[in-house]
């Protein structure tokens, strides 16, 4: 059976730059170690849906996903860390920064 | 076009109902219902074997399980069915939780990427679902399976609910936006925002500078349309390439963006013919999988 990876893109391009939090729901096993060491809880389990299946993956809160500007702004990779990129095992979590890319 | 006080709503998009009349209900096996409630709108699908059987769109009210009910209700109007006639239901879009009747909630997502897949074929792998508060660029497989998603961070910025203000603003029926933006006869810088709040200001704005009515919408859509085509390019735009959701009728944006991206869209297939509404591909989605998630667990 081919895996597919179901990959999520949470953030925002504007004129300071592109900003997202990726999460793979493949590589996801539900550990929930990212949301213990997001400082801002932006983090929770959510239920997708996979091949008629529920599965519990890392996914960043409704509440969040439309001010991940200001939520992550002190978690900017250019400061060295990423806790949740950090925090996963299974490298699930990405975080993708490049300021004034404008492409 | 007018209510009782008399005033045009310009806004106002025309809502409706269809039944196919060539499909006959009493020899189905699984007759299955999705209901998709956005934000600007709900859409109901009934589906008799996978094939779609009637369905509604309609604007949602202030209340998501009055709006989901009505829809559904809409849906089944001459068709004989009563909800004990469902063997699943499945609730999806924004206010997805509040659907009373369903089995159960997919995200709008899955099922979009589904709804695209059947209306226009195995090939689409890239969707673009421009909603009434967001805008998601999805990508999927030959099954219509999600395999990447991109949502934006921004609020009802270049929608439809953001081009209801606009052609309300302009006094341009939303039917015939699409088409008035296109009679410009060179296209204008882009709006600087496309939130709707600035946006309005910065339309008035320009009117008063002399701009034309068309002028000041052309510029509204080319904002909007350079925001979906940088959220398509993230995820990357494979062909083939579709567009759903209420603004998949707007070729004034449709047309604009397949010019930024260099791509052109599939175009629908007969509506009326069909019953392949790209407007209401989150709710045949739905549709699709309650009779999946039915055949599962009964192993039919």
């Amino acid at each position: 059976m081919r895996v597919i990876q179901v990959i999520t893109y949470y953030g925002y391009r504007d004129g300071s730059g592109e900003y997202y939090i990726v999460v793979d729901a493949e590589k996801c096993n539900s550990c929930g170690d990212c949301i213990k060491v997001c400082p801002q809880k932006a983090l929770i389990m959510e239920s997708m849906f996979i091949d008629l299946e529920d599965k519990l993956v890392a996914a960043v809160a409704e509440e969040h996903r439309k001010k991940i500007r200001y939520t992550c702004s002190p978690c900017k990779p250019e400061s060295g860390r990423v806790p949740c990129v950090q925090a996963c095992d299974q490298e699930a979590i990405t975080c993708i920064w490049n300021p004034m890319n404008r492409k | 076009m007018g209510n009782k006080e008399g005033k045009t709503e310009y806004w106002r998009w025309l809502e409706y109902q269809s039944i196919m009349s060539n499909i006959e209900l009493n020899s189905a096996e699984i007759i299955t219902a999705g209901v998709d409630v956005g934000s600007v709108g709900s859409k109901a699908v009934i589906m008799a074997d996978g094939e779609v059987y009637s369905w509604s769109v309609m604007r949602t009210g202030s209340n998501s399980s009055d709006s989901a009910n009505k829809a559904l209700e809409w849906a089944m109007e001459d068709t004989g069915l009563t909800l004990k006639d469902f063997n699943y239901i499945v609730g999806t879009g924004y206010g997805r939780v509040n659907v009373p009747m369903a089995n159960r909630a997919i995200t709008e997502i899955a099922c979009h990427a589904k709804g695209a897949n059947y209306i226009w074929g195995a090939s689409v792998r890239t969707v673009l679902d421009v909603g009434g508060q967001d805008v998601k660029a999805i990508r999927c497989d030959q099954n219509g399976k999600v395999v990447s998603f991109l949502m934006n961070d921004k609020c009802a910025a270049g929608t439809g609910r953001g081009m209801e203000v606009i052609a309300d603003l302009l006094k341009i029926p939303i039917e015939e936006v699409g088409e008035v933006s296109l009679s410009v006869s060179k296209e204008p810088e882009p709006v600087s925002s496309t939130c709707v709040v600035f946006a309005k200001t910065e339309a008035i704005g320009l009117l008063r500078k002399g701009w034309s009515k068309e002028k000041v919408l052309a510029a509204y859509m080319r904002a909007m349309s350079i925001r979906m085509s940088e959220l398509i390019e993230k995820v990357g735009c494979e062909r083939e390439f579709v567009i759903t959701g209420g603004q998949s009728k707007n070729i004034g944006i449709v047309q604009r963006v397949e010019k930024i991206l260099g791509v052109k869209s599939l175009t629908a297939p007969n509506v009326e013919e069909t019953g392949r509404d790209p407007v209401a591909a989150g709710a045949i989605g739905a549709a699709l999988y309650a009779k999946a998630l039915y055949e599962k667990s009964h192993k039919v």
